[in-house]
């Protein structure tokens, strides 16, 4: 398969590879997809006391597409606040790596990973989600 | 050394230039029809076809005349499978194959189940074999044709065929086997193994594409296919069509070669591809080999890297070409069905490559692949969860993952 010099990029030269503590209140933890299906994703954000994305990390199990589009997803994240993070779309990921449409998949797990991700982050941090404020619990801590 | 490298031989192979040689004059001034009696265009191509047959046949210690050209071994298997069993349909309408055969088995025997044929697809142990018991439990007095390859395209296992062989005559049924990775490669010999139909390929054995053959047995039995293509009645009317001369020259050419260099060959290419295993099990912990460890093709090895993906594997080491079981790297989006057979996880078919070296495989581009690879598994794992997981003593087996 031939793929776009994006993908190539993201997969040779992947952004915020790493952990961070899932532990850490401040941390959102979303695994999705399963070994036997070829692709795991594991993609972390880390918040500031105002919901915002400060940081975000990655590690994934799974072909070049699903590298990249991890990758790529945690380059978006920074800054954003967690309900903007939930507008980006898998089709925007398509979009921005050009994935052929066997790929398609992939970016469907990222956008899954995202939304997992914040789901961990609201649930630990008790934030409604029709509310853009947060009350953090690492302000009791 | 030339990058990239080439280390799938078990896809096809190169063109041996000795191979080109012979054929380039039957593709310029010598391009009678073999079957046009009248002038001497035609006598020579039928000369070049009759000296081919031969050096066919002497690969596997058969007669030139049980030697039928078709296209390449897919043609030669549907032949032997559907000619079979439309020629002794009054005898029975049981097959007995296994379930890691090549698509090119498989799925004639299914298109024959839809139409009244039986046919069993027997599972395979851990290494990829059936047993002489299995075959023999299998057979009815139906059974009419037992179909197993002789070494696996995927995984390399060879299968017991000789023992198999032996069964099928003591039970009267025919055994064809699809050799399309052993001709030329592993000694065979018709006669010794009780084989009635074999089945192979000319690009397997460095020869060129679109030439293959199926060696029908004449005696004890004399085994007799209805064709799948009907036409002008070439080839004793068991395959109709023009024969491709180049092709023919080309892969009696091949044969020759094989015959005479496999003493050597096989053992070099093994070397080579014992190398290659050290290198890569000496470097790297958590990785498994898929296959039988010793009866195997000399020249494969499949290896599963555990928490890597296949395909962001084979992208990490670009210019050395091989391939992979991972569902990433085929259309179906589904792994390895030989791999699964061998109840190798789903997990470990999507982290699997095969590694085919051949004649033209070089110590040198042994070392640099291990090189290579290495460094890509290590850089992969150091992205993966999985490995993250298993660091931190998770069990991934027992992990409840949200599957899509």
């Amino acid at each position: 398969m031939s793929y776009s010099d994006k993908i190539i990029d993201h997969y040779t030269h992947p952004r915020n590879v790493g952990s961070f503590d899932k532990n850490d209140p401040k941390v959102g933890t979303g695994i999705v997809g399963a070994p036997e299906c070829g692709d795991v994703m594991k993609l972390q954000i880390k918040c500031d006391a105002t919901g915002r994305i400060v940081d975000a990390k990655f590690k994934t199990f799974g072909c070049g597409s699903a590298i990249a589009s991890s990758s790529l997803a945690t380059e978006w994240l920074k800054g954003k606040t967690v309900n903007e993070a939930l507008q980006i779309k898998n089709t925007d990921i398509v979009k921005e790596l050009a994935l052929p449409p066997v790929k398609i998949h992939c970016s469907v797990l990222a956008e899954d990973a995202i939304r997992a991700a914040i789901a961990d982050y609201k649930q630990k941090n008790h934030v409604d989600d029709a509310a853009e404020s947060v009350s953090s619990a690492a302000a009791g801590a | 050394m030339r990058l990239p490298i080439y280390m799938d031989n078990n896809a096809t192979t190169p063109v041996d230039p000795r191979v080109l040689e012979a054929m380039l004059p039957y593709l310029q001034g010598r391009f009678g029809n073999a079957a046009s009696r009248s002038h001497r265009f035609g006598w020579e191509a039928e000369e070049a076809v009759e000296q081919a047959r031969e050096q066919v046949a002497s690969v596997i210690n058969a007669s030139s005349k049980e030697i039928v050209w078709t296209s390449g071994a897919t043609e030669s298997n549907n032949i032997a499978i559907k000619g079979v069993a439309a020629m002794y349909r009054d005898q029975g309408n049981h097959i007995i194959t296994q379930v890691t055969e090549h698509k090119a088995v498989i799925d004639p025997c299914k298109h024959l189940e839809q139409s009244g044929c039986q046919v069993t697809f027997l599972p395979v142990d851990k290494y990829g074999r059936v047993s002489v018991e299995q075959v023999r439990e299998a057979m009815t007095d139906k059974t009419i044709l037992v179909s197993l390859m002789h070494g696996n395209n995927e995984i390399g296992t060879l299968q017991p065929i000789r023992e198999i062989g032996a069964l099928c005559k003591e039970r009267g049924v025919l055994f064809h086997t699809d050799a399309s990775q052993t001709f030329g490669k592993v000694p065979i010999d018709v006669e010794a193994m009780g084989i009635d139909l074999l089945s192979c390929s000319g690009h397997k054995c460095y020869g060129p594409k679109g030439i293959g053959a199926l060696y029908v047995r004449r005696k004890r039995p004399r085994v007799r296919c209805e064709p799948v293509l009907h036409g002008g009645g070439h080839e004793r009317g068991m395959r109709s069509g023009t024969l491709n001369v180049p092709g023919i020259v080309g892969m009696g050419k091949a044969a020759e070669l094989c015959r005479e260099l496999m003493p050597t060959e096989s053992k070099k290419v093994a070397a080579l591809r014992d190398r290659l295993k050290d290198g890569l099990f000496g470097q790297l912990d958590e990785i498994f080999l898929n296959g039988h460890p010793t009866d195997r093709t000399p020249n494969n090895l499949n290896v599963s890297f555990l928490y890597v993906e296949g395909e962001s594997l084979m992208m990490g080491f670009d210019d050395v070409a091989v391939s992979s079981g991972s569902a990433c790297t085929s259309a179906s989006l589904e792994p390895s069905y030989v791999l699964k057979a061998l109840g190798v996880g789903d997990d470990l078919a999507h982290s699997s490559i095969r590694f085919s070296l051949g004649r033209f495989t070089t110590e040198e581009e042994v070392d640099y692949a291990v090189e290579r690879v290495v460094t890509a598994v290590r850089r992969l794992r150091e992205m993966s969860p999985l490995y993250e997981m298993a660091q931190e003593g998770i069990d991934l087996s027992k992990v409840q993952w949200a599957a899509h």
